[in-house]
């Protein structure tokens, strides 16, 4: 067989019990052409450094666990090969704007408020029936919101997103993204519930469209979009409050 | 939460950041380059007599000002947010600032325009 | 269960770390061309209120060197916001439709440039013909 090809994964390390701060650890790693990040990482678990925490599930870029910095960029490490990186070193870090709780684990909790706060359902205009039965959707109905379902909270964008990073009260771009894939569905009649955290300092004007948020998102929600159109929104509910009740 | 009064502010950042891409790069060409330099201009190029006389204009006039605000309000809103960007520890006193000083550039801007007749 | 101490790295330079960044600090800095060419303008309104004389050193001094060079700089800043601007068109305005299919991303930039140069030819226009 070819000789073994090798990549030094540099991961940071950081247990709460023993460490004041992270620390940096290097690990030589054999990969072949295949490998994902994420069976680098489990080959360090597995036979150099069973310490080592990182979060993992489905490895095929749907559940949305495995997020993290590779080179200072937000990746899902199931979907980042190591022959592109290669030959390294690969600096390996937890998601940016969130707290490290172990190595590569950060604490979701604050992301997991903002989503709340959005109320991410289906708000129909009255209470409907079974024996309603289905709702329809035309395809132009369902392309208005589908993209924006496609959000698999996978916080690369969060770690994108340097306002969030300078401003923890930030809605942020999966929440806001998330709010607007309800509003736009023709299903929901909850817009003017979601209106207080759409106008908010913290809601669509904590963004400055850096639109990092966009190129980082491995499932094409375009949370950029979402955000910013909703500014036109907010704006257009400032100025006619006034003038006509909102839906 | 409470309402944001950005949507004022923004408004104001949009317009001017459009008007500033259609034609910022041209006036600053022919103000700052063609016309110094006269560049397909004659020897008088933008004289007293024809920048008056151009100003006499009520929508020339209207124009001059629009550029001046609204390039002020589109600027003093992004410093805003880029020295926010920096680490600069910004507040509502900044922010009054900045705002505060596109608001007298255009009342500066309204009350010369009114002085030339 | 006592939550462990989790630990919260500082933003620092954070503009620094990656090309993207460093293109959206460029993108935001061209605010200062834009406020700087605006007092420009309007220094050369108070000058033309204070008559003939007083505009005609405006004008002097914009024919130096230090201010010729300036421009170019400005020029410069102008066209890269206007680029950027429209560049970043297509996600401040909700889905686009004609036809009942989707205006792309690209075509709305495109538009978007193309409006800045048709208003550039016609200012020119205007500067070189129009008035006299």
């Amino acid at each position: 067989m070819s000789a073994e090809q090798h990549i030094t994964l540099e991961c940071l390390r950081y247990h709460p019990e023993q460490d004041d701060a992270p620390r940096w650890q290097s690990y030589e790693v054999p990969y072949t052409p295949d490998m994902s990040l994420l069976q680098g990482l489990q080959y360090i678990k597995d036979h150099l450094d069973g310490t080592l925490t990182f979060r993992w599930s489905c490895r095929m870029a749907i559940c949305g666990s495995c997020g993290a910095m590779v080179n200072g960029v937000p990746s899902l490490s199931c979907q980042t090969f190591l022959r592109e990186l290669a030959p390294g070193p690969v600096r390996i870090e937890p998601l940016a704007h969130f707290p490290i709780q172990r190595d590569l684990a950060i604490d979701q909790g604050d992301f997991l408020k903002k989503l709340e706060s959005v109320k991410p359902w289906i708000i129909p205009a009255e209470p409907r029936a079974l024996t309603d039965g289905a709702n329809r959707q035309t395809p132009q109905q369902i392309d208005d919101y589908y993209q924006y379902a496609e959000c698999i909270n996978c916080l690369l964008c969060y770690a994108a997103c340097p306002q969030y990073g300078l401003n923890g009260k930030f809605t942020g771009p999966a929440a806001l993204a998330l709010l607007h894939r309800y509003n736009a569905d023709s299903r929901d009649a909850g817009t003017s519930e979601r209106m207080e955290v759409i106008n908010a300092e913290d809601g669509v004007w904590g963004c400055t469209l850096v639109g990092y948020c966009s190129e980082v998102c491995p499932k094409g929600v375009d949370p950029a979009r979402a955000i910013n159109q909703n500014k036109i929104n907010s704006t257009r509910d400032y100025f006619l409050r006034f003038l006509a009740p909102r839906r | 939460m409470k309402r944001s009064n950005k949507p004022v502010f923004w408004s104001l950042f949009g317009a001017g950041g459009m008007l500033s891409a259609l034609v910022g790069p041209a006036l600053v060409f022919l103000t700052g380059i063609a016309l110094p330099l006269g560049l397909g201009f004659d020897a008088a190029g933008l004289s007293y007599a024809r920048a008056m006389g151009l100003l006499q204009n009520p929508l020339a006039a209207l124009a001059l000002a629009a550029v001046i605000s609204l390039f002020l309000f589109h600027g003093f809103h992004r410093l805003y947010h880029t020295l926010h960007d920096l680490g600069v520890p910004v507040g509502p006193g900044l922010k009054a600032l900045c705002h505060g000083l596109a608001r007298l550039g255009t009342l500066v801007a309204i009350a010369l325009l009114f002085a030339l007749g | 269960m006592v939550m462990p101490r989790t630990y919260i790295r500082p933003m620092g330079s954070w503009w620094r770390r990656l090309p993207f960044y460093r293109r959206y600090m460029v993108r935001e800095a061209t605010c200062i061309a834009v406020i700087a060419y605006a007092l420009v303008l309007l220094t050369g309104l108070w000058r033309l209120t204070q008559g003939q004389e007083a505009f005609d050193a405006w004008r002097a001094a914009l024919a130096t060197p230090p201010a010729l060079l300036a421009h170019v700089v400005l020029l410069a800043a102008f066209v890269f916001h206007a680029w950027t601007w429209f560049e970043v068109m297509p996600k401040t305005l909700p889905i686009v439709r004609m036809g009942g299919k989707r205006v792309a991303d690209a075509t709305i930039v495109r538009s978007g440039v193309a409006a800045a140069s048709v208003a550039s030819v016609l200012l020119l226009a205007l500067a070189y013909g129009g008035w006299a």
